[in-house]
């Protein structure tokens, strides 16, 4: 018998800031590669993934109107208050089957990925905006814009790939329902800690841990939705939540197979942009 | 003293129109297997073409057609001389000007006035402009050596059949693409006219395949196993299927869809100048465009002075034969198209709203529609929500400009917006709010080739136009 027993964590939702259980009462056994039980992690409802809908939305003004400055920092700010819990993601990890030196190069590599992007927020607008040389006396100018609310189904990767999804798409000022990797989705819930203390508003990401095939058709459906990206989806369940996502339109990002360990480039952070285009007469 | 306007009716002798058209695939006109339709002047009902009808076996030769050209031909060859053709086709545009025009406007109904100075120079202008691509695509932002994505199915409504048609096959030829393109089917000849144009450039066979057939033909066409890129501009309710067909499969999807646009005009605005941005808003090409500004949301101090200055300057809109170079509204484009515009109009009145036009004489023959007003209308009105694709606005008011940005932007499109007001920051603010890709302030209804255009949420996604129009036809 240890001398002290170990305060373990509850692992929750992460809705609208707050770290609420499933409204279904509902768990499921998280097991580690030996397959012995690590943790009950909350398995996340219908209800749960509207819920994480209305608080992605209700937070989009907010923070598509900040500056892209004031995104940088916060970005930024992730990647600090996550390099600072690094003992505690490499932990994780570990529990996943990842060796030591894996465990710590994926935890320096998603710091390393919240930098990348953090900077990329005052820069989006200048490489993907112009000002056209239209033929008329008019002042005409293209800026990208945040799309609205993305659902996202994670990859496998639980935590490089996690950031390598949420990251470009909160950059521009979306707002996030992620679905957690199903097998390991502690590091999320711990990731959302994160998320909670680096003045990153409540609602901007909010992370669903469950059965992906469960959730994911209610985020597809969703009449509140603007865009889903599909990276941690199977093959064979692409097909139906792309059709379920046509109900509204969505933007689809379908599985690119990426390398979540090379450069991410920009493609995962303009799939979720509108571009606006705006028209003045020029005159005296 | 009243002033009447003579007749200046445009000669129709400049256009050639054939007794029937085939399908333009692999550089010849071909027999159709499908059964042939008819395309009528939509001012008179005359029948103007048989046009032949492509059932799936003529789709699959035409996107074979494309198939072949783009591996032997197209895709191989260097894009200074992709440029070179697409200058070429620029230049017989411009030269054959006025006989596009008048064929637009014939198989239309658009007034000549429109066809003359808005659709054709702007299909001229989006072919040179998108030449100037064709050698230049590394540095368009698409990585070093952006690739052509293959063969594009690309479908097309009746509203500007020319000119959408130039704003799917410039850039995607361009990038070295081929396409099989579909018109709509009331509208064809403009196309089938540019089929000649190609041939007159000399472009090689099958880069560009016209079939003409109505839906089942567009479906057999975006749902074909040969196709690598669709490109559609048409109703939501279309977009939604073809994204359905689409799903599972690798092809990448552009849609530009419908519009519900709000036109906001504000007490400050220079009131003379709005009542004419609001009037070509909703006006302009008997309103059938999908981002025409179909909600005029007026600020509540100006409403009634607006609303009487728009009715008096709507009494002077000269509605008739789309080839007399003084009217200004000209025919509905199909019998199919004026009922629905009738249903919404009723509706319109049975849930409420108030009902007006101006005096107006219509034709006896072909389709038409007065242009037409309502007010008090509540946005769960019908006319408030639903696109009406014709010349019918609907007035709200609005007292704060959050409460009117709050309701331009309360539909499930995002198309276009319009904003009125002479003070500089309330525009960008306005403009900041809006959900919708393109923003007219303080006019409405421009377009270019170098201004990207497209939709947020149920309007579509991808743009067409500048820089950003390259990126559905490559792949990075």
């Amino acid at each position: 018998m240890p001398d002290r027993l170990a305060v373990r964590k509850t692992y929750k939702l992460f809705i609208g800031g707050a770290f609420p259980r499933s409204e279904s009462g509902r768990s499921y056994v998280v097991t580690d590669a030996k397959g012995r039980f690590v943790a009950n992690a909350s398995q996340a409802s219908r209800k749960d993934a509207r819920d994480a809908v209305a608080a992605a939305r209700k937070a989009f003004p907010g923070w598509s109107g900040r500056t892209a400055y004031n995104r940088g920092q916060i970005l930024y700010r992730v990647a600090e208050m996550l390099e600072g819990r690094r003992d505690q993601f490499v932990d994780e990890l570990r529990r996943t089957g990842a060796s030591k030196t894996a465990a710590g190069a994926e935890v320096d590599a998603a710091v390393d990925r919240w930098v990348w992007y953090a900077g990329w927020a005052d820069k989006l607008s200048a490489v993907a905006g112009a000002a056209n040389p239209v033929s008329g006396p008019f002042f005409n100018f293209s800026t990208p814009e945040p799309t609205g609310v993305v659902a996202v189904v994670a990859p496998d990767s639980p935590l490089l790939g996690l950031v390598s999804v949420v990251a470009p798409a909160i950059v521009s000022g979306n707002t996030v329902v992620a679905v957690a990797s199903e097998p390991a989705p502690l590091p999320s819930i711990t990731l959302a800690e994160v998320l909670a203390t680096s003045d990153l508003p409540g609602g901007v990401v909010n992370v669903l841990t469950g059965r992906r095939a469960e959730v994911a058709p209610w985020l597809a459906t969703h009449m509140d939705v603007n865009a889903i990206d599909l990276a941690g989806v199977p093959d064979d369940q692409v097909q139906d939540l792309e059709e379920k996502a046509a109900g509204n339109l969505k933007r689809v990002l379908r599985p690119l197979g990426d390398d979540w360990a090379g450069e991410p480039g920009t493609a995962r952070m303009t799939a979720f942009l509108e571009t606006k285009t705006v028209w003045h007469p020029v005159g005296v | 003293m009243v002033f009447e306007y003579a007749p200046a009716p445009e000669s129709r002798a400049v256009v050639d129109i054939r007794a029937s058209y085939g399908l333009f695939v692999n550089g010849e006109f071909t027999d159709g297997h499908g059964e042939p339709f008819k395309s009528i002047n939509p001012a008179d009902e005359s029948v103007l073409a048989d046009i032949a009808c492509a059932d799936e076996g003529d789709v699959d030769r035409a996107v074979k057609a494309a198939r072949a050209a783009f591996d032997k031909v197209w895709g191989p060859m260097p894009g200074r001389e992709r440029a070179k053709y697409l200058y070429r086709i620029a230049r017989i545009i411009q030269e054959r000007s006025r006989e596009l025009a008048v064929l637009e406007s014939i198989d239309n109904g658009k007034p000549i006035r429109e066809s003359r100075d808005v659709d054709v120079p702007l299909v001229a202008a989006w072919f040179f402009y998108y030449a100037g691509w064709a050698d230049k695509l590394p540095y368009a932002g698409f990585g070093p050596d952006p690739k052509p994505v293959g063969v594009a199915g690309q479908v097309i409504p009746w509203n500007f059949p020319l000119l959408m048609l130039a704003w799917k096959i410039a850039p995607a030829l361009a990038c070295g693409n081929t396409v099989v393109l579909k018109p709509a089917e009331t509208t064809p000849l403009t196309a089938l006219l540019f089929a000649d144009i190609c041939r007159q450039a000399e472009l090689p066979p099958g880069v560009v395949n016209i079939i003409t057939g109505a839906g089942e033909t567009g479906r057999m066409l975006v749902a074909h196993e040969g196709i690598d890129k669709v490109a559609f501009t048409g109703s939501t309710e279309v977009g939604r299927q073809i994204a359905r067909t689409l799903a599972g499969t690798d092809k990448k999807l552009t849609l530009e869809l419908g519009g519900k646009a709000a036109n906001i005009v504000y007490e400050d605005a220079a009131l003379d100048q709005a009542v004419e941005g609001v009037v070509n808003g909703i006006f302009f090409n008997q309103g059938h465009v999908c981002c025409a500004g179909s909600r005029l949301l007026v600020q509540e101090s100006v409403a009634d002075e607006v609303l009487e200055r728009l009715k008096a300057r709507m009494a002077t809109l000269r509605v008739g034969d789309p080839l007399d170079k003084n009217t200004d509204v000209g025919a509905i484009n199909s019998a199919a198209q004026l009922a629905k515009i009738k249903e919404l109009s009723e509706a319109g009145e049975q849930e409420g709203a108030e009902r007006w036009s101006p005096p107006c004489e219509l034709p006896s023959q072909g389709f038409w529609f007065a242009p037409t007003v309502f007010t008090g209308v509540a946005q769960s009105h019908r006319i408030a929500r639903e696109e009406i694709f014709g010349p019918v606005l609907s007035v709200l008011t609005f007292r704060t400009p959050d409460e009117a940005v709050t309701k331009a932007n309360n539909t499930p499109y995002g198309l276009s917006a319009g904003i009125w007001t002479e003070k500089g920051s309330q525009i960008l603010w306005t403009a900041q709010k809006l959900r919708a890709g393109v923003v007219w302030a303080n006019t409405f209804n421009k377009f270019d080739p170098a201004s990207p255009f497209g939709g947020y949420k149920e309007s579509g996604f991808g743009r067409e136009g500048g820089r950003h129009g390259l990126e559905a036809y490559l792949n990075a």
